[in-house]
């Protein structure tokens, strides 16, 4: 068998060359191409005597072609590794990797039980209650697998390549996703286009070691799972759809997304009277197994039948009861007022009941409110006015139309068309797909973030497109074709042609119609493809702790001075010292110098990040005050006056002003301000010249030539010369400042002695 | 190193390593000699126990100026009468180099032998204090007139001396030729100090210059009546605070003069202390552990953690960036930023990084005979500034391991630190052997501890045989070849 095999896979690759125009819908990625020729030469001159079935033929392309995208999904992802070096990215996948550091090291019961005193000082962290733990447990569980097959891998690999794994994972679940709802070319286009698509790519490169490079695989099985089950009304898919959404929940805070689009798509299918008992089943199943398995999260629990966000699914699964029941009774009663007058009654109390339970829930405060997140999302106002902190999240900003266009690219134009195709042919599946794409695509425009969870749906709806579209290209040309052969050989029999070919013939110049669109299909695929590379290897594949730039002689130049910052606080500082900065570096003080934070990326708490913020803009006595009493050792800047970093603590002071203030009402953002500008020039506000920032940030900067024709103290991110150059610290002293002055680390001085 | 013009040609070639490096000449040993050079080791293997007692013995003695102080006491008062006082030394010359950090001290002994019997070995003693941090001791015997001098190697060890006051450490060389009655002999004494000097102030601020103490004693330690003796102080600038008076002492820009002094007893003392400007790097590494892979498919891989940090006087309140860049040579003189490792030819896939990545600042230049990587650590160290980082390369195989007759393979590597400048407190080195190699053994010049691990690696079934070399004191005299055999 052996060598049959071998001729097979032969066969196939001169397949996906020779054929790939006409039966192929997808250009196979444009990366693998060059391997194939290759491989082309090479097995043309093998035995070419085996013919195999057209359906044979059809799966080998298939698994082929599924085969290249899997493997372009991983490594087009690996630009920032070979760029870099194999490293965690960004603030949260530090404090991801330091958790699963833990995990492997102390075991997971350890792990589940973690109280961390390494952040948030002097409160500390329930870890294992406070986190989604699938992240860690899946590298994890990579890792111990790999062990155990005595791999020696570090576990820093693993971190920085599970983000890369699930996506090629993903392409696969998109393929079968794409087939359940259209057809396995549709599967195989989306596939594709899922692979390289930067919306995606954005939080799923190589060292983008966050929960949303699992979540997404997650997100999309479950869906895949969950219209399968309604499709086939089986058991065993609506237990795999519950399981799926169970490591959804186990892995990010968006599952909240399954759980109300879910209910909301049954609703939908209920008003259009599309119930069956198909969907009876797969929800129910999904509903009860997905909830149960949902409440042993910690970080969920209870609030997975308690809090506002739920609510919906719960509701439309008693609905679903009621209308099982309705339509039990309407079986049992033939008469048909007689059940009407039925109905009337129980519509009528089940919703007085429902609206009774969720008023005396809510007013009990069984039933929590909905969260602020929540809030903002369903009204993007709402954080801006209410609370700064997540509104000074640049990822929680609304979506610009620019980053719609550089993330989807042609998807975005694809998308309408998709939908039209949908609707021309509706189905269950097709209406799932078609509400995951209008709700993701209203959620991607209010938070930049959820571009993430529409790119699955944009790019399915999108192949369905492109799928359709070439199809039906195609087929307009074989027919043409095998109407043109025939009339060569059989002298015109128009009789003996098609009722399409017929009316095919009614339009002149439909084949080159055909010709000039299927090019012109190729050549967006084929722009799309190009822009997703560039994106990825320009926008997306940069760690954020290492910078670079280029040189005068256009050598490129590394700035690391986060990590030296942070490697001379683990080297050089006591071990229990308390380091207080802006939260954003929280995360990575803790996992990379090893020290105690006051504040970092998990913001759960407001009133002590607003201490912090406070303390920085309060003049030095007064923060002096506020760092005695959280015994801070350390401060650290962020300052990019020197390298002209713009996204330094100065650039960020006026969020630290507005979230102090809104807890403390001393620090008023007035202050800060000249007639409504943020200046730090000579015309700055007082206060702002003299707050703690601003003298940390500056401090001895005045005397240091940065550009050259510029006078000394020429702050070159904001292109100005600064305002107070003779700052003097009394209760700090300076610890150490990296070599370009990106990060500056403060001693915070014991007390005055009295004598 | 201390430059040639203070030192005598031929002291050089003592500083130079001594062993056969090129392969070849190994091997012949090796088949040829083994047993023999295996039963060689096997003393030096059980005195390095007895040097480990003495270190443990001298770390529990009191406090050091204290110990100093009556350990002068005693040696002015004790009339000495030692067994070994058949020989006696005629003219006795110590040159001590402080330049760097390490303090190398040439000593030449002429030797008489004024007892009846023939004497086969001439001892040599060091206070405790110095004992503890003796990295090295090397001892060649000459022989024939001026032009014509040669040199032969003598094997040291330590060894107990019953009658030495104050627990003085004794060392032992073993004379080729017994030294007959009335005879004398020409020695020449290599040894080197770490950690001898001691800052003071303790702290300085970023822009002080560092200021040393050394304390040593005007007169040379000896179990034997010196004759005449004259010691050599070099320091490293003509920036000398103070040094103590033992008439006649000279001072001549940065050389000091003690003696020359006349006739006197055994076991004699007289502490100096001398305080002067040292502002070269004092970078030791405080742990070093290599790792040596070796695999069959032709690649030798090293990787050598390293834990780094500035021995020197302490840095006071702040570190300023704005005067480290701008007044580069009034600020920091003493903290430095980068080190050179010296690493062996034809290497390839080097790495430098730490446990939070990789580290973008080195440089490495290689040519046919060598290969030399630039380092610097993420931050300048100053003083009491710690730091670790993690050096790998990969190195062809062919290069160190080769096959000797009786069908075992052995693996010729150099043992020390392959950072110039450094001087290592502990050193453990892991010779990681191929899975399923049996009864490793290693040959190593000096004394060392040594037991076995197990490592599992890439599909590794039974896992590998580690086995584990440890030395403490380690200083760049001793990266020399040793050979581990399976």
């Amino acid at each position: 068998m052996p060598p049959q095999t071998m001729s097979a896979k032969t066969d196939a690759t001169i397949g996906v060359n020779g054929t790939a125009k006409s039966t192929s819908n997808q250009a196979p990625p444009p990366m693998a191409l060059p391997a194939n020729l290759k491989s082309d030469l090479l097995n043309k001159l093998s035995l070419k005597s085996f013919k195999l079935k057209t359906k044979q033929q059809e799966l080998l392309l298939r698994v082929s072609i599924l085969f290249l995208v899997y493997v372009l999904a991983f490594i087009t992802r690996l630009f920032s590794v070979l760029r870099y070096e194999s490293m965690i990215h960004e603030f949260d996948p530090y404090f991801n990797y330091r958790t699963t550091l833990f995990l492997t090291e102390k075991g997971f019961y350890e792990f589940w039980n973690w109280f961390d005193y390494e952040s948030w000082y002097p409160l500390g962290r329930i870890v294992g209650g406070t986190l989604y733990p699938g992240l860690m447990v899946t590298a994890a569980l990579i890792y111990w697998g790999l062990r155990f097959l005595r791999f020696a891998v570090h576990i820093r690999e693993v971190c920085v390549l599970t983000a890369p794994f699930f996506a090629s994972n993903t392409t696969l679940v998109a393929y079968f996703f794409g087939k359940e709802i259209w057809d396995s070319s549709a599967g195989l286009v989306a596939a594709a286009l899922i692979a390289i698509c930067p919306g995606y790519i954005s939080r799923s490169v190589a060292g983008s070691y966050d929960n949303e490079g699992v979540a997404i695989f997650a997100l999309l099985l479950t869906f895949y799972l969950f219209v399968k089950a309604v499709n086939t009304g089986s058991l065993t898919w609506s237990l795999a759809s519950a399981f799926g959404y169970f490591y959804m929940v186990s892995a990010w805070g968006g599952y909240v997304f399954i759980i109300n689009l879910i209910p909301l798509y049954v609703l939908v299918l209920l008003i259009t009277g599309r119930y069956s008992v198909r969907l009876y089943i797969a929800y129910n199943c999904m509903y009860v197994l997905g909830m149960l398995l949902a409440m042993q999260i910690r970080f969920v629990g209870f609030q997975h039948v308690q809090s506002g966000e739920h609510m919906a699914a719960m509701g439309v699964f008693f609905l679903m009861q009621v209308f099982y029941f309705l339509d039990w009774v309407k079986y049992l009663l033939s008469d048909k007022r007689l059940f009407e007058t039925f109905l009337r009654i129980t519509v009528t109390t089940t919703v007085g009941l429902a609206a009774v339970a969720l008023g005396v829930g809510t007013a009990s405060g069984y039933i929590s409110p909905w969260t602020g997140r929540f809030y903002s999302l369903l009204d993007p106002t709402y954080a801006k006015d209410h609370i700064p902190i997540i509104a000074s999240v640049s990822e929680h900003q609304p979506t610009a139309w620019s980053s719609f266009m550089f993330d989807f690219h042609i998807l975005l134009f694809l998308f309408p068309a998709g939908l039209y195709f949908c609707f021309k042919r509706l189905t269950d599946a097709t209406i799932f797909i078609v509400m995951y794409g209008l709700t993701s695509m209203y959620f991607a425009g209010v938070m930049v973030r959820l571009i993430l969870v529409a790119t699955p749906a944009v790019c399915l709806i999108s192949a369905i497109a492109v799928s359709a579209t070439v199809k039906n290209l195609a087929q307009l040309l074989r027919t043409k074709s095998k109407v043109t052969q025939g009339g060569s050989s059989k002298a015109a029999s128009g009789s003996k042609a098609s009722s399409k070919a017929l009316l095919d013939q009614s339009q002149p110049f439909q084949r080159n119609g055909a010709i000039a669109l299927l090019l012109g299909v190729f050549y967006l695929l084929s722009k799309y493809a190009t822009h997703c590379t560039w994106v990825t290897s320009e926008a997306y594949s940069s760690p954020s702790i290492v910078l670079a730039a280029r040189g005068a002689h256009g050598n490129k130049v590394i700035f690391d001075d986060y990590r030296e910052a942070y490697f001379w606080l683990q080297q050089n500082t006591p071990t229990d010292a308390k380091v207080m900065s802006w939260w954003d570096y929280g995360y990575q003080i803790t996992a990379m110098a090893n020290r105690t934070v006051i504040v970092d990326n998990n913001t759960w708490n407001n009133t002590h990040i607003a201490t912090v913020g406070r303390a920085m803009s309060s003049y030095e006595d007064e923060a002096y005050e506020i760092m005695r009493e959280l015994d801070v050792g350390y401060v650290l800047v962020v300052f990019g006056g020197v390298t002209g970093y713009s996204s330094d603590d100065i650039n960020k002071f006026l969020w630290m002003v507005r979230i102090g203030g809104g807890v403390f009402p001393v620090i008023k953002e007035p202050d800060y301000l000249v007639n409504g500008e943020y200046r730090v020039d000579k015309g700055a506000a007082p206060k702002m010249l003299n707050c703690l920032m601003y003298k940390l940030c500056y401090y001895r900067f005045g005397e240091l030539m940065t550009e050259y024709g510029k006078p000394p103290g020429f702050d070159r991110a904001r292109g100005v010369e600064i305002g107070n150059k003779d700052i003097k610290l009394e209760h700090l002293e300076e610890a150490f400042t990296t070599s370009n002055w990106i990060v500056r680390i403060y001693k915070v001085k014991p007390p005055n002695n009295r004598w | 190193f201390p430059p040639v013009s203070f030192l005598s040609l031929h002291h050089l070639c003592l500083l130079l390593p001594s062993l056969p490096t090129d392969a070849t000449a190994v091997r012949v040993l090796l088949s040829g000699d083994f047993k023999v050079s295996q039963a060689e080791t096997r003393p030096g293997n059980d005195a390095s126990d007895q040097l480990g007692a003495a270190a443990m013995e001298a770390s529990l003695r009191a406090h050091r100026p204290a110990a100093l102080l009556i350990f002068a006491f005693l040696s002015l008062l004790s009339v000495s009468s030692s067994a070994a006082q058949e020989i006696q030394i005629l003219n006795a010359e110590r040159r001590i180099d402080l330049s760097s950090q390490v303090a190398i001290v040439f000593l030449t002994l002429k030797v008489e032998n004024t007892g009846k019997a023939a004497a086969s070995d001439v001892l040599l003693a060091f206070p405790p204090t110095e004992a503890e941090h003796l990295a090295e001791v090397k001892a060649q015997a000459a022989s024939g007139k001026k032009r014509k001098k040669t040199y032969a190697h003598l094997i040291v060890e330590p060894t107990d001396v019953p009658d030495a006051p104050n627990g003085a450490k004794g060392f032992r060389l073993a004379l080729h030729n017994p030294l007959s009655p009335g005879e004398t002999t020409t020695i020449e004494v290599l040894y080197m100090l770490t950690h001898s000097m001691e800052p003071f102030p303790a702290e300085i601020s970023q822009s002080d210059p560092q200021l040393v103490y050394y304390r040593d004693s005007a007169y040379i330690l000896s179990p034997y009546r010196i004759k005449q003796q004259t010691t050599f102080i070099k320091t490293p600038s003509t920036n000398v605070q103070s040094f103590s008076r033992v008439e006649p002492t000279n001072r001549a820009g940065m050389e000091l003069k003690y003696g020359p002094y006349e006739d006197l007893p055994a076991y004699s003392y007289s502490p100096v202390l001398v305080h002067f400007e040292n502002n070269n790097p004092f970078a030791v590494v405080e742990e070093l552990v290599r790792e040596v892979e070796i695999s069959h498919w032709g690649n030798l891989q090293i990787t050598e953690h390293y834990t780094l940090a500035h021995g020197g006087a302490k840095l006071k309140g702040v570190f300023s960036r704005v005067d480290y860049q701008s007044r580069p040579s009034a600020s920091g003189v003493s903290s430095f930023k980068n080190l050179l490792a010296r690493l062996p030819p034809r290497v390839h896939s080097v790495y430098y990084r730490d446990e939070i990545g990789n580290i973008s600042s080195s440089r490495l230049r290689t040519d046919s005979r060598k290969s030399e990587l630039e380092i610097e650590p993420r931050y300048p160290l100053f003083g009491g500034w710690k730091s670790t980082f993690i050096i790998g390369y990969g190195l062809p195989l062919e290069d160190f391991l080769f096959e000797s007759t009786d069908g075992k393979r052995y693996l010729n590597f150099t043992f020390g630190c392959p950072l110039s400048g450094t001087v290592v407190d502990k050193l453990t080195l892991k010779v990681v052997l191929p899975e399923g190699s049996k009864d490793p053994s290693a040959v190593i010049p000096f004394p060392v501890e040594e037991h076995m691990e197990t490592k599992y690696s890439y599909l590794d079934v039974v896992g590998r045989p580690v086995l584990v070399l440890e030395k403490k004191n380690v200083v760049p005299e001793h990266n020399i070849p040793f050979q581990v055999i399976y």
